[in-house]
């Protein structure tokens, strides 16, 4: 079973959801829609895909500081994914967790994994903890 | 790295002069706990990415800033928003986010920023000196900023740009440490034709493919022998934090880090570019496979700058436009289009003056279902399809503005590195 233990760079509530595994990194200004969660950038290879409610693998993320406000607004729209796991800390992505914070929205967590482990999760359920837990169900 | 803060910024950050304040400080500092850094370091300036409105949580949060007291403690330029307040275009946003995208703009003009509402900031008069510590904001702002001025800056994402400007203070890490300006990787140009090199049509192929072959990693170019010029630089450093997270790049002998050949600088890794490399990365920037029509051109990305207009304004000889095109400025461009008496002079031709906003930031075109776009930008070749639903062709300005005349996509096709 794949259980794997991530740093945990932002907290959140313990939970557990789909897991939606990017292959290639992505920019989210210009490659997600914020009121949907979409993938909207044709180029990539999850064109089409949902991350809202999903636990989110980013292998990494590209271009726009638009990032943070695109992640907020998917906080705020009810939109975000359920936990984000990142190969690399983005600061400019996790800020948009950071703020919506500071406004006390409901923040999902974000954990750090290395990307060669995100593949285990694909078409999994997964949990997370606030110890950094990652599990597939 | 356990972050160390002093004792005025721990008060700061707990209210001592007021909630707004006390907000920018924990979004910085949190910040620079994600990054690792060892302390915070006093900026100079600051450039706003962050008044765009994607949605109504941006407003409410400026607007809480607003109302916590906090004012911008350096210099503040402000990015583009999502409306074109000088009233040159009309933006297609629904009642109610029009009126939270204006909210917004209000809220960063109340925090004291300045209306400059442009993503070529350095060309509307803020250059922050050479080795001086920024926090700016905007992809293309901030790899102009840090490799064409050598003032330090990292990639500031919405919000912390603003809280950063708030508190005069960055996280001490990334670009803002020397060390981490030194190249790891040699981008080497000298095997494309210097012709090719010299022309505009260049600037944002290359840049989109340095982008993708670097990453985030730093770069030097070699075998550039003439310098390109300011308006190539920054077509570049759009369309390479387009494609990769790039955030600084040098040129051997033109970039002010890179000029004297710096002692020291040993690259780990070289890549040699060749013409059949940037071939395919043109080729890439379009997604319309063999349109027979355009529907729209659209130039801009970065803003224009005044050569630019002129350069817009020489290939247009004064003919009429069949299908719109988009020309995207600042108000330091408009300024002078207005004094000047251009700006008629180019609406009348069927031009579409863009100013304090563009056309991949907000709805301007009209929607249209397998719209083919037209672009000499790197920015928007990357940008468009996802944002506006068109397609796009990428061009010279000149294919672009003969296209525009006839409706028609009008290449003159020799444009391929070699």
């Amino acid at each position: 079973m794949a259980i794997e233990i991530g740093e945990v760079l932002v907290s959140g509530k313990d939970g557990s959801a789909d897991a939606l595994v990017l292959s290639l990194p992505i920019s989210f200004w210009g490659g997600i829609d914020p009121t949907s969660g979409t993938v909207i950038d044709p180029r990539h290879p999850d064109h089409r895909a949902s991350i809202a409610g999903k636990v989110l693998f980013l292998p990494g993320t590209i271009g726009s500081s638009s990032a943070s406000a695109v992640l907020m607004e998917l906080v705020h729209a009810g939109k975000a994914p359920a936990a984000i796991v990142l190969h690399e800390p983005d600061a400019i992505l996790l800020v948009g967790l950071i703020c919506a914070r500071e406004m006390a929205w409901q923040t999902p967590p974000a954990f750090k994994l290395n990307r060669e482990r995100h593949l285990q999760f694909a078409s999994r359920r997964v949990s997370f903890d606030s110890d950094g837990r990652i599990a597939a169900l | 790295m356990t972050l160390q803060l002093t004792d005025e910024e721990r008060e700061i950050a707990a209210g001592s002069q007021g909630e707004g304040a006390a907000m920018a400080m924990r979004i910085v500092v949190e910040a620079a706990r994600l990054l690792g850094a060892a302390r915070l370091i006093p900026i100079k300036s600051a450039h706003i990415d962050g008044a765009l409105y994607h949605g109504d949580s941006g407003t409410l949060l400026a607007e809480r800033l607003v109302r916590g007291g906090a004012r911008v403690a350096v210099r503040s330029t402000l990015n583009v928003g999502a409306l074109d307040l000088t009233g040159c275009s009309q933006i297609r946003l629904p009642d109610q986010q029009r009126g939270m995208a204006r909210r917004m703009m209000s809220a960063y003009a109340e925090l004291g920023c300045e209306a400059s509402w442009t993503c070529a900031p350095y060309q509307a008069g803020h250059r922050p000196e050479f080795g001086t510590d920024v926090a700016w904001g905007e992809s293309n702002a901030v790899v102009f900023c840090n490799s064409v001025l050598g003032a330090r800056t990292n990639r500031y994402g919405d919000f912390l740009d603003i809280a950063c400007a708030i508190s005069a203070r960055a996280p001490e890490t990334g670009l803002h440490l020397p060390a981490n300006r030194i190249p790891a990787v040699n981008v080497d140009f000298s095997a494309l034709d210097r012709e090719f090199l010299a022309s505009d049509v260049a600037w944002p192929v290359l840049g989109s493919l340095y982008g993708r072959l670097v990453g985030d990693a730093i770069g030097i170019i070699t075998g550039v022998e003439t310098d390109p010029g300011e308006d190539d630089l920054k077509a570049f450093g759009a369309a390479a934090a387009s494609s990769g997270a790039v955030g600084l790049f040098h040129i051997d002998g033109i970039t002010p880090e890179a000029r004297n050949g710096e002692a020291g600088w040993q690259t780990s890794e070289i890549i040699a570019v060749s013409p059949e490399m940037v071939a395919d990365a043109r080729s890439r920037l379009s997604t319309a496979i063999r349109p027979d029509r355009i529907d729209a051109v659209a130039i801009g990305s970065p803003h224009l700058s005044i050569e630019e207009f002129r350069r817009l304004e020489r290939a247009l000889a004064g003919r009429k436009l069949s299908v719109p095109l988009y020309a995207c400025t600042g108000r330091h461009a408009l300024h002078w289009l207005e004094e000047s008496r251009r700006r008629k002079a180019l609406e009348a031709l069927g031009v579409v003056i863009v100013a304090d906003t563009c056309v991949v930031v907000t709805p301007i075109m009209r929607e249209l279902a397998g719209g083919v776009l037209m672009t000499n930008s790197g920015k928007f070749a990357h940008y468009a399809p996802g944002n506006t639903g068109y397609d796009v062709l990428y061009a010279s300005l000149e294919e672009c503005v003969e296209s525009a005349v006839s409706g028609r996509p009008t290449l003159n096709g020799i444009h391929h590195g070699h």
